[in-house]
């Protein structure tokens, strides 16, 4: 039989609870995951009853909540707070999301997870090692390539040619696509992802750029493109509101186009 | 103390900061064939210039005749004659160039109906110096700054830049006075890094943190600027910090100036659009001091909008909806989340928020970092430069305009790398560093890693941030200001008592926290300091009880020193530059600043 269960040292314990001080109001219970590689001892899930009246609306203001008042130890990731550098990319309530653009009231149930993105090497509580996502996202050369020689001003683009780059252009690289497909869990070191083939795309659409051929060649892999198997999971989690799993199938269309 | 051991790293050029200015520097270093590295604490695209908006100035001239020195008169005008006219030449005329460059990099600019860049209106941008509103700001939608950080680090990769990410920067490395190397922390496992390098480049941007609402994110420490001080440099022109008219009311995320270039207005109770009256000419396009300035006498004079009269709107719903979510889809879903508004059917409640640093670490328009040395107020620290934010070269002065940062960041990361080309010898012998230039590092390190006083970090930061926020804002008196004094020094000196409780190494951000809060409290000093010290008003920094500029006396540069030990701050001056680089523009002789 298949082992289905985590390795032993990953298993989840149990955690510590921290109520809400004395005093406080109504509260809400978020159950967090907490891993310490110093320590030596396996993940837990500590649990904290927050007054969520005392802080913002969102699940980031719950954890700084959390770290300036109850617990400075507990560690995420996090910078611009407004949903645009996507440092803060984290599992909420079942569903990868940016923990600055999540609201608390948007969360349904009365105890809250809140865990690191799944499926990746967690380096500490809510902080995954993104290193493989990231020499994906190098790998399909995310720049533009020419060979006619640069224009002395710019290049020309209609406005038609440039609205394609729309839906593609804004990706913010939080990782939420990716780390929420089970096609991506399964074959993460030969798939290359929803978020790095859309970037993939977003160069091959752009008019400016001269590697179209060279780029889909690349591609044309039973691996790299070939495993999204549509599920969709990176369309519905994008906070951005975009759609890989539309950019990957204009790319399978084009490997098509290219051979009939 | 617990024993510590660097990992030693050899560079030519040592680049610490990864967002516009830091990614431009490092890859024209590599470009010109110096070993160069880049350390960041964040990953590249998570940088702060990502947040930029509305965009990027350059006198392009793609709707309309534009000039260069149009551009310059404005950034002189928009510095209230603060700025270094030698080095504002240097940016106006460099910066069509480095916007082709940008373009030809891949960054997605919105277009003309010919396919040209699109360019939109900002404040104070104008045409023949002065006469009307112009529209030379380049535009990425209203992701100018995303597009262009996202762009510039595929740009990195496609030329190998060496990148070490997740390095917290620590210390400079000095040598009697040449900086010879930066040591960092390496939060992934923990260990620490000694980087020694012909040329270390700061680009470690602003320290908008030191205040309660800033439209800065939370890693915005000024860490190069913490740095600079405790390696005993001075900081110039602290005390000019810009608020942005319109951070969203409770959150303070940035409204792009770009929303009233393309039609914007702001309104108070009255339903009336009272930038007609304090800025004829311009209206809603003036300076963004300006623009703050009118929007807080409004509401002290009881014109506020809300149930406590105590922010402005900005309007958006006459605009047509096409325009909207063609040319300003991002705030359009920022002001859905953070305010619950429709950009289509009800204005955005906004407030006037801190943006910007006008200071910074002084240079030259080489980008190389000086001081004050006897009677030369240019000397030259061998082996430091500061770009973007950290720095002041200056070509701000005393008040930024909108969309001059982002071309800031690349014309002087360039000039930078330029300069590092041109004086430096790739692979040349370095010294060899002594123990006793870095082992101070690892003390403070230690000390603060143990830190076992009475004040919890986020307990000493807030009080920090409210007497910023409180006796260091839009208007100043200089009541307020002998207060802030005070109440920064007893900030610094809670320093001995903080608490840390995270005693790892691993992704220990209970004590990255704490080291950035020490980068934020020395410049918070020198900030308040600073601008007790001013008793004039210009550009950013208004004073109550001074209320006219006052050029007889001020005309100078404000450099701030600050003792680490004692929080003792030294004031002195540089004298501002009243030359041009070249004899195609003259000085602008200073005047009244109306629009």
């Amino acid at each position: 039989m298949v082992q289905l269960r985590l390795p032993k040292n990953s298993r989840v314990t149990g955690g510590k609870h921290h109520p809400a001080p004395a005093g406080s109001g109504k509260t809400k219970t978020f159950k967090i995951y907490r891993y310490d590689p110093d320590s030596g001892q396996n993940p837990r899930w500590d649990t904290y009853d927050v007054d969520p009246t005392q802080c913002g609306p969102m699940i980031l203001d719950i954890l700084i909540h959390i770290k300036s008042t109850v617990d400075p130890t507990l560690t995420f990731r996090r910078s611009c707070r407004e949903g645009i550098c996507g440092s803060c990319a984290m599992v909420i309530d079942g569903r990868n999301a940016l923990a600055c653009l999540q609201g608390h009231d948007d969360c349904k149930g009365d105890k809250i997870s809140i865990g690191p993105l799944p499926h990746m090497p967690v380096v500490k509580d809510l902080v995954p090692d993104l290193t493989l996502f990231y020499a994906q996202y190098a790998s399909i050369e995310p720049w533009l390539h020419t060979e006619t020689p640069e224009p002395r001003t710019e290049w020309k683009q209609s406005p038609k040619d440039r609205e394609k780059l729309d839906g593609l252009y804004e990706c913010i690289l939080c990782a939420c696509c990716s780390t929420s497909c089970p096609s991506y869990w399964w074959n993460q070191e030969k798939y290359l992802g929803p978020a790095a083939l859309l970037h993939a795309y977003r160069w091959i659409i752009d008019s400016r750029d001269e590697a179209t051929g060279a780029r889909l060649d690349e591609l044309e892999d039973p691996f790299k493109l070939y495993r999204c198997h549509t599920i969709m999971n990176c369309a519905q989690v994008c906070p951005k509101g975009l759609n890989p799993a539309k950019a990957i199938a204009e790319i399978k269309i084009m490997l098509v186009d290219r051979v009939v | 103390m617990a024993t510590y051991e660097f990992i030693d790293h050899r560079y030519d050029v040592v680049v610490v900061g990864a967002g516009g200015s830091g990614l431009r520097a490092a890859l024209g270093c590599a470009q010109a064939g110096l070993k160069t590295a880049c350390i960041t604490k964040v990953f590249p695209t998570r940088s702060h210039t990502v947040a930029a908006q509305g965009g990027i100035s350059a006198s392009l001239g793609n709707m309309g005749e534009d000039d260069w020195r149009w551009h310059m008169y404005d950034t002189v005008k928009g510095s209230d004659w603060l700025g270094d006219q030698d080095a504002i030449e240097y940016l106006c005329r460099n910066a069509p160039a480095a916007v082709y460059e940008l373009e030809h990099w891949g960054v997605p600019f919105s277009r003309t109906e010919d396919g040209k860049i699109y360019q939109r209106a900002f404040g104070g941008m104008t045409k023949n110096y002065g006469e009307a509103p112009i529209q030379r700001t380049c535009a990425a939608a209203d992701r100018t700054g995303h597009a262009m950080l996202h762009t510039m680090y595929g740009q990195s990769l496609a030329n190998a830049t060496e990148f070490f990410i997740e390095y917290f920067a620590l210390d400079l490395i000095m040598d009697e006075g040449v900086c010879r190397g930066v040591t960092a922390w390496k939060l992934d496992d923990g260990t620490l890094h000694r980087f020694q390098a012909q040329m270390v480049i700061l680009a470690t941007g602003g320290y908008g943190r030191s205040y309660f609402s800033a439209t800065s994110a939370h890693t915005c420490t000024g860490d190069g600027g913490g740095m600079a001080l405790r390696a005993g440099l001075p900081l110039q022109d602290m005390e000019f910090v810009q608020f942005h008219p319109t951070g969203i009311y409770g959150s303070g995320c940035l409204i792009t100036e770009g929303a009233r270039g393309e039609g914007g207005y702001l309104t108070n109770s009255e339903g009336e659009r009272f930038m007609e009256r304090y800025a004829p000419t311009v209206k809603d396009l003036a300076p963004r001091d300006m623009v703050s300035r009118a929007m807080t006498m409004e509401i002290r004079e009881g014109r506020g909008v809300g149930p406590k009269k105590d922010h402005i709107f900005l309007h958006l719903d006459h605009l047509d909806p096409k325009i909207l979510h063609e040319r300003l889809p991002g705030i359009s879903e920022s002001a859905k989340i953070f305010a619950g508004v429709d950009v289509t059917k009800a204005p955005i409640p906004v407030l006037p928020t801190v943006h910007y640093n006008m200071g910074g670490v002084p240079t030259n328009f080489y980008s190389e970092v000086v001081t004050k040395a006897g009677k030369n107020p240019d000397q030259v620290v061998p082996g430091l430069m500061a770009v973007g934010e950290a720095a002041c070269v200056s070509v701000h002065g005393a008040n930024r305009l909108g969309s001059n940062s982002l071309i800031d960041l690349v014309v002087f990361g360039r000039s930078a790398a330029l300069r590092a080309a041109d004086i430096l010898k790739a692979g040349a012998t370095q010294p060899e560093l002594k123990p006793a230039m870095s082992d101070w590092h690892l003390d403070r390190l230690d000390r603060f890693r143990n830190a076992n006083g009475g004040t919890p970090t986020a307990e000493l930061r807030l009080e920090m941030q409210m007497a910023m926020q409180e006796d260091a804002a839009v208007y100043r008196t200089s009541t307020a200001l002998a207060s802030g004094v005070k109440r920064m020094q007893a900030v610094q000196a809670k320093r001995g008592d903080l608490k840390v409780t995270d005693r790892s190494m691993v992704w220990n951000s209970d004590l990255m926290e704490t080291l950035e809060l020490d980068n934020l409290i020395g410049q918070a000093v020198v900030t308040v300091v600073g601008a007790h010290n001013r008793t004039e008003s210009r550009g950013a920094h208004a004073h109550e009880d001074f209320p006219d500029r006052d050029d007889k006396t001020w005309m100078k540069h404000t450099l701030t020193w600050f003792d680490d030990k004692t929080g003792k701050v030294k004031i002195d001056d540089r004298p501002v530059h009243n030359f041009t680089l070249s004899k195609d523009i003259d000085y602008i002789p200073p005047k009244a600043r109306v629009y």
